[in-house]
């Protein structure tokens, strides 16, 4: 579903992905960790069409298209999604408008029509449900003065909703409680369906407790430097990066 | 790109600037003391009309054009422009099938039917193409309820009384130069009347439409709400595409007494120009209301995207102990569209009360100010003020202005002023896009949300309009 090849990015002068390589098929989750400054969050945004970006070589595909040729909105509608991990407040406009505009969009990519104002209200309390959300919180403007943990619970009910083919999934754990944790875990797992993938991208290992990966990479210098099973997540909470670091050197 | 494809990309932009063929009964371009006495004498007006339009004609001889606001425009030539058209034929309307089929069609284009049956919303509509009233409708459920609703023409000729007592009252001749200009030779707009007590049982509305060439729009609206009454009105407006500019200066005055509230809106669309700033209404309007007894209420609420230039300032007087003064402000300044927009509160009597909202937002090379004043006097024991200046800037080639003036001469009174100014943030937009908005759909959504507080005051019919609105305006700005 996804296949990144040698993939170059920087940022300004800076060379931030060094010749990444990944390849995600429909079903799985794939965790990636690596220390501060390695690149995730980079990776993350070249892959949801960020500005600022500088892609230098390598290629992208997503179900056999060219993926950096699209625009962020056009990524969107073919089924990519981002879980923000600093996500946007946008003053004024309501939760479940910004939903529904948004799910419109992508049914009308798709051909199919759009739902109407009633459709949508039920559909949506029912997924916030899902994400165990208060339904007040669809009529408060999008993440102003929500709390760091409800925004991530508004990112996973925005996924719920749009239910897309691709996740990425930027730090989803990074400030948030064990409940949150949890619930957010659970969001995420509910997704899991053999038509998808899920790409985690975390700091930490605590999230791999609640969603269990099919393969961890270990994300280091602009580069992918080890890849395997969950059994990965745990060395790495052991014993941290270092050794990783140490293991490159070595070679 | 060839010129017609300029057009059509244009006319994308703005779909009210079609213009309709009607015979048109027109006065020779120019001003002069016989043009404002040929106006009146079209208009069968009673002497103290004739008095009033040549006084102010004669003061505004003496007057200057005001230079202070923060608009750019070259120098126009009051000579240069045809101060009476009306659509022919001119013979006294016994009912709304007698109104010209090319007329009506403009406001059936426009989404105005005037035909009653077809009116879905519970709004009664006074339209004024050029320089006259067309069609009043409703008003005969009006009339049931005591409330008066005509052209100002009709209201001359019907309630002189009313029109000799309150003409000038709020916005006497000599106020300013557009002031005194309109005076002397407006030729129609709305009047309307809510005796004591009477709850107005229907918003009403005028719509204003230039249409004919070289012609300038010089409207003038009058509403009395008496003792205790109450009323929702609003207007709108559009014109054709012309390459010229064209001079709209109108006066709206509202009388509120004692107890009394008026609602007043406006959704101003006049054709604001093209992407290279050719063309558009200079849009010069004064607009003042006065809360003539105690606990009497003005609210102004303004959606301002159309003109070139926007030279606006609607105010309250609030005379009367315990009245309120309410304003609440968006105004969009696209391509090379400039607005000076504001308001004044002047707080006379005690314990008045004002609030002031404004949202200005900028994008390409447009310009937007904000000029208020806050006046409270000696008297105006225990007055409040709070104002709110918001300013959204999209690009880099635009710009927001904000002056505020705020003046209190006793100690028991508050004022407060709050502004900001902020960007849409390359953030918001990628937010937006990630989850699949087009760049325009995600600037729309933005840009109305930071709308929404004084969305929120427009007749709901009429707020919904207001946000299609706003995203039609900003089409070309991003990017």
């Amino acid at each position: 579903m996804l296949k990144i090849t040698e993939l170059q990015a920087k940022v300004g002068e800076k060379q931030i992905l060094k010749g990444l390589s990944l390849e995600v098929k429909a079903g799985e989750v794939h965790a990636i960790m690596g220390p501060n400054g390695s690149g995730k969050s980079t990776l993350s945004y070249v892959l949801a069409g960020r500005d600022g970006y500088q892609i230098t070589s390598g290629r992208v595909e997503y179900d056999g298209k060219d993926l950096l040729a699209l625009s962020p909105e056009e990524r969107a509608r073919e089924g990519v999604f981002l879980a923000f991990q600093y996500p946007v407040e946008i003053p004024g406009v309501t939760n479940k408008y910004f939903l529904k505009a948004a799910y419109n969009a992508l049914r009308k990519h798709r051909g199919e029509p759009e739902m109407d104002a009633g459709a949508f209200l039920r559909f949506v309390k029912e997924k916030a449900k899902s994400v165990e959300m208060d339904p007040a919180f669809l009529n408060r403007s999008v993440n102003e003065g929500f709390s760091g943990g409800e925004k991530k619970r508004n990112e996973i009910l925005q996924m719920a909703v749009l239910e897309p083919r691709l996740a990425l999934l930027d730090e989803t754990d990074s400030g948030l409680d064990i409940d949150a944790l949890k619930i957010v875990a659970q969001g995420i797992n509910k997704l899991r369906d053999p038509r998808r993938a899920v790409v985690l991208v975390t700091h930490y290992q605590r999230l791999l407790d609640y969603i269990v990966p099919d393969f961890v990479h270990v994300l280091s210098g602009g580069r992918i430097v080890k890849s395997g099973g969950k059994e990965l997540a745990f060395q790495l909470e052991k014993e941290g990066y270092g050794w990783i670091d140490a293991e490159k050197t070595a070679a | 790109m060839a010129n017609q494809d300029v057009k059509d990309l244009a006319g994308k932009e703005y779909k009210y600037g079609f213009s309709s063929d009607v015979e048109a009964d027109q006065i020779p371009k120019g001003l002069s003391e016989d043009v404002v006495r040929l106006i009146s004498a079209k208009k069968n007006e009673p002497a103290f009309m004739l008095d009033w339009r040549l006084k102010a004609y004669r003061h505004w001889l003496a007057m200057k054009e005001p230079t202070w606001a923060a608009v750019h425009y070259p120098k126009i030539d009051y000579n240069g422009i045809i101060y009476y058209s009306a659509p022919k034929p001119k013979k006294k309307l016994a009912s709304m099938d007698e109104v010209d089929p090319e007329v009506r069609a403009t406001f059936e284009k426009l989404g105005i039917p005037l035909e009653e049956q077809k009116m879905l919303s519970n709004v009664a509509v006074d339209a004024v193409f050029d320089s006259v009233s067309v069609a009043t409708t409703f008003k005969k459920t009006l009339a049931e309820a005591g409330v008066v609703f005509c052209s100002f023409s009709e209201a001359v000729r019907e309630h002189p009384a009313l029109i000799e007592k309150h003409l000038g009252s709020v916005v006497p001749y000599t106020d300013n130069f557009f002031a005194a200009l309109n005076s002397a030779v407006f030729s129609d707009g709305s009047f309307c009347y809510i005796p004591k007590g009477v709850k107005c049982p229907m918003e009403l509305s005028t719509y204003f439409r230039i249409n004919a060439k070289d012609t300038g729009q010089f409207e003038r609206t009058l509403i009395v709400a008496d003792e205790g009454a109450q009323v929702s009105y609003l207007e709108g407006c559009t014109a054709p595409m012309r390459d010229e500019n064209q001079l709209h200066a109108a006066v709206v005055e509202l009388v509120a007494m004692g107890d009394a509230s008026i609602k007043y809106s406006t959704i101003q669309n006049w054709y604001p120009g093209d992407k290279n700033g050719k063309g558009g209404i200079y849009n010069f309007v004064t607009k003042r209301g006065k809360c003539a007894g105690p606990r009497a209420k003005i609210s102004w609420t303004q959606v301002e995207t159309g003109s070139s230039i926007t030279w606006k300032y609607p105010s309250c007087i609030l005379l009367g102990d315990e009245s309120v003064g309410e304003f609440y402000s968006v105004a969009l300044a696209n391509h090379y569209q400039q607005a000076d927009t504001g308001t004044k509160m002047i707080h006379i009597g005690k314990n008045t009360k004002s609030t002031i909202v404004s949202k200005g937002i900028s994008a390409g090379h447009g310009q937007n100010a904000y000029r208020g004043q806050v006046k409270i006097a000696k008297s105006a024991v225990g007055a409040r003020n709070h104002s709110q200046c918001d300013s959204l800037l999209l690009g880099d080639k635009c710009g927001a202005h904000t002056f505020p003036n705020l003046e209190a001469h006793n100690t028991s009174s508050t004022v407060e002023h709050e502004a900001s100014t902020s960007k849409i943030g390359e953030d918001q937009l990628f937010y937006l896009r990630q989850r699949g908005l087009s760049a325009e759909d995600a600037v729309g959504m933005i840009v109305n949300g930071f709308c929404k507080q004084v969305f929120n005051e427009l007749p709901l019919e009429f707020a919904v309009e207001a946000h299609k609105l706003m995203n039609i305006s900003l089409e070309g700005s991003v990017g």
